[in-house]
């Protein structure tokens, strides 16, 4: 990861809107995408995607009619509402940063009831099943196309 | 100007390292040139919590995301369905999903059987001795018995059901349709000094258990210690050919940048469906001013990639979320021609079981089912974990204006033109791809899913890379001839994808690697009399 290329001010509206996509929650007691620690990962992850996340931030922007993370409640959600209509492809990368950083917190991934680790080397335990299911399909006739 | 070597193979993925380790046992003096490095498992993206997001930076599909050193630019604007690729020792096969079914006996046989197309200058029959000498050296896991297919035994058992291959065959069995364990390239047990899997997920962008056969950890140590010199950091240029029309060797730039010439008494091009007609073309000269190989004017045309749809929903109960192989099941139900559908040939269906968390999410927001604010916690507890999802691999056949062509402006980092493929999907895959989706939602409907989304093509599907240098008895049809050997250049063999006369309709690396082990057995077959 490289370091963050936006200016304070992108910043503060990457924040805005990261707690825009995913704000806390009290009922499964997570914090939202503008938690301090998860917006640090968001803003350290952005690497080769800074001119698609400044550009996503400067619809924003223009949407706001200046610095989005100064609008009250009612105007900001207009503007979101806004800015997930017309924000297009820039948007969606700026999304996918917010998402996959908020999804890799330790705090979020347990109140999904997941371990937070990465996948190796511990692996995971999947059931071998139910290989009676097979029986239908075991007595079917070879259906393979005999050739000349 | 380097030694002399008897073999010189450019390409150390699926089909290179096959034939390396091959012809190995001829004692001939074999070198093979690989554009990438050696990868490190330490260095894969399940070792860190980090491994969804580098799938859109070191670990992304499309080399023109990922831009790695080791990577050439390729134009694919002109393309629905853009290529993707992964250039390390190894190749693709570091960063594929394992899939690993065989072409069916009609793949081979499409003109006589349908009237479409042209028939291969082999069979099924010809090949089944390389498929199981290819099933053995990979590590097959999967069930004998399948009704789908010839009879055969992968060496390894199955990869586990699971709560979603489960769901997906009581679906599958209360519809009647056809399903079976699919036979993977993934290790179930200890087998040839690879660890068995541990249900990691995320198995497409190169696998940190070493479970997943990738050429690297199969072939490429066994023929290593057979003699084959395997020399990383080289891209090769072009192919030389002498007074005599015969290959003399190749150029190439080494690790450093500078430029070799490499002689040769036979060169095998094993670059795949995109990469071996860039280098064919890219070697022009005053006797092959077209390209090299290329007086039929095929080289670079019928590109087929196997149009991909993917149809997914949600159901009530608990499938396997991000745990597990990316695949565990197929159904061939439709594979075979059944005119009264509307097209001709088929398709494989591919039911996919995991998909992590953070990537649950992204696609969940992209298609509007997961919402911003207050209710995306509740939405996202409805979603992740409860996927159930149905990929579709449609049969792409043969047409010329599919190609392969030099961009006439974009270079890589050494100045090498780059591929540009120009690529529309056809009136019968569209209507097979109609037909497909359409089962995809019955399937998700007899499955009781909820949010039902397509995804259709495909965008970064473009794995596999097909017919741009196919096979054939007929020097004016085809480039290759029945054992891989040009028709103009008497010691130059292809044994990639490219040699492909059509695509079948099911994932082709094994059928790749067959293909270069029944070449590389012609080559020894015929040793005495190669150039005749």
């Amino acid at each position: 990861m490289t370091e963050p290329t936006l200016t304070p001010t992108e910043l503060d509206d990457l924040r805005w809107l990261a707690g825009m996509i995913v704000p806390p929650s009290t009922k499964y007691g997570v914090p939202g995408a503008d938690d301090a620690a998860i917006f640090a990962d968001i803003a350290n992850s952005i690497g080769r995607d800074g001119a698609m996340v400044s550009a996503a931030l400067a619809t924003l922007r223009r949407l706001a009619g200046g610095p989005a993370a100064i609008l009250d409640a009612a105007r900001g959600l207009e503007v979101a509402k806004l800015l997930r209509a017309e924000g297009g492809a820039a948007l969606a990368v700026l999304t996918r940063i917010v998402l996959l950083c908020y999804y890799r917190d330790d705090r979020v991934m347990g109140s999904l009831g997941l371990e937070p680790r990465a996948p190796f080397p511990k692996g995971h335990v999947i059931e071998q099943g139910d290989w009676s299911l097979l029986d239908p399909v075991r007595a079917r006739k070879p259906f393979w196309r005999p050739v000349p | 100007m380097q030694d002399k070597v008897d073999v010189l193979i450019i390409g150390s993925g699926a089909s290179g390292a096959a034939v390396a380790w091959s012809l190995a046992e001829t004692k001939m003096r074999i070198l093979c040139l690989e554009q990438g490095d050696w990868m490190k498992q330490s260095d894969y993206p399940t070792n860190g919590k980090d491994y969804e997001a580098r799938l859109f930076s070191d670990y992304a599909t499309s080399p023109n995301i990922r831009r790695r050193p080791s990577d050439y630019p390729i134009n694919d604007d002109n393309s629905p369905i853009k290529v993707v690729n992964f250039n390390a020792v190894g190749g693709s096969t570091v960063m594929y999903t394992a899939h690993y079914p065989r072409l069916h006996p009609s793949d081979f046989r499409v003109r006589s059987l349908d009237g479409v197309a042209d028939d291969w200058p082999v069979d099924y029959a010809t090949l089944e001795p390389f498929f199981a000498e290819n099933d053995r050296m990979t590590g097959v896991s999967g069930l004998a018995g399948d009704p789908a297919y010839p009879a055969h035994q992968p060496p390894m058992p199955p990869l586990p059901l699971g709560r979603s291959g489960a769901k997906i065959a009581q679906t599958m069995n209360q519809l009647g349709w056809h399903w079976w364990p699919s036979d993977s390239a993934i290790a179930t047990t200890e087998y040839d000094g690879r660890a068995p899997c541990i249900n990691l997920g995320h198995c497409t962008p190169a696998c940190a258990q070493g479970a997943k056969a990738s050429t690297d950890i199969t072939y490429w140590p066994h023929a290593i210690r057979a003699g084959v010199e395997l020399r990383t950091n080289c891209r090769v240029r072009e192919i030389v050919a002498g007074a005599d029309g015969m290959a003399t060797g190749a150029v190439y730039y080494d690790a450093d940048g500078v430029e070799q010439f490499q002689p040769a008494e036979v060169v095998v091009l094993a670059c795949n469906g995109v990469g071996t007609p860039r280098l064919l073309l890219n070697s022009t000269s005053g006797r092959f001013p077209n390209g090299l190989a290329n007086s039929s004017g095929l080289v670079g045309k019928n590109l087929m990639f196997h149009p991909w749809a993917s149809i997914y929903g949600y159901v009530d109960e608990a499938m396997d979320g991000h745990r597990g192989s990316s695949l565990c099941l197929w159904s061939q139900e439709f594979y075979e021609t059944d005119l009264s559908r509307g097209f001709v040939r088929g398709f494989n269906l591919q039911f996919n079981r995991t998909i992590g968390i953070g990537t649950e999410a992204v696609t969940g927001e992209a298609a509007g089912v997961l919402p911003w604010g207050e209710a995306h916690h509740d939405a996202f507890r409805g979603l992740v974990g409860h996927r159930m999802s149905v990929g579709v691999c449609t049969e792409d056949l043969p047409e010329e204006h599919n190609r392969v062509t030099l961009d006439p402006v974009l270079k890589d980092a050494h100045g090498i033109p780059a591929p540009r493929v120009d690529y529309t999907i056809s009136e019968n895959t569209n209507r097979m791809l109609d037909f497909a989706v359409e089962r995809g939602r019955e399937i998700l409907a007899a499955a009781g899913a909820r949010q039902v989304n397509v995804v259709r093509p495909v965008m970064y599907s473009g794995w596999h890379l097909l017919g741009t240098a196919r096979m054939g008895t007929d020097p004016e049809r085809s480039v290759v001839n029945a054992w891989g050997r040009s028709h103009d250049v008497k010691n130059l063999f292809i044994v990639d994808g490219s040699i492909f006369v059509t695509s079948g309709g099911v994932n082709p690396t094994c059928t790749i690697q067959a293909l270069a082990l029944y070449i590389a057995d012609s080559i020894k077959q015929r040793l005495a009399v190669l150039f005749d």
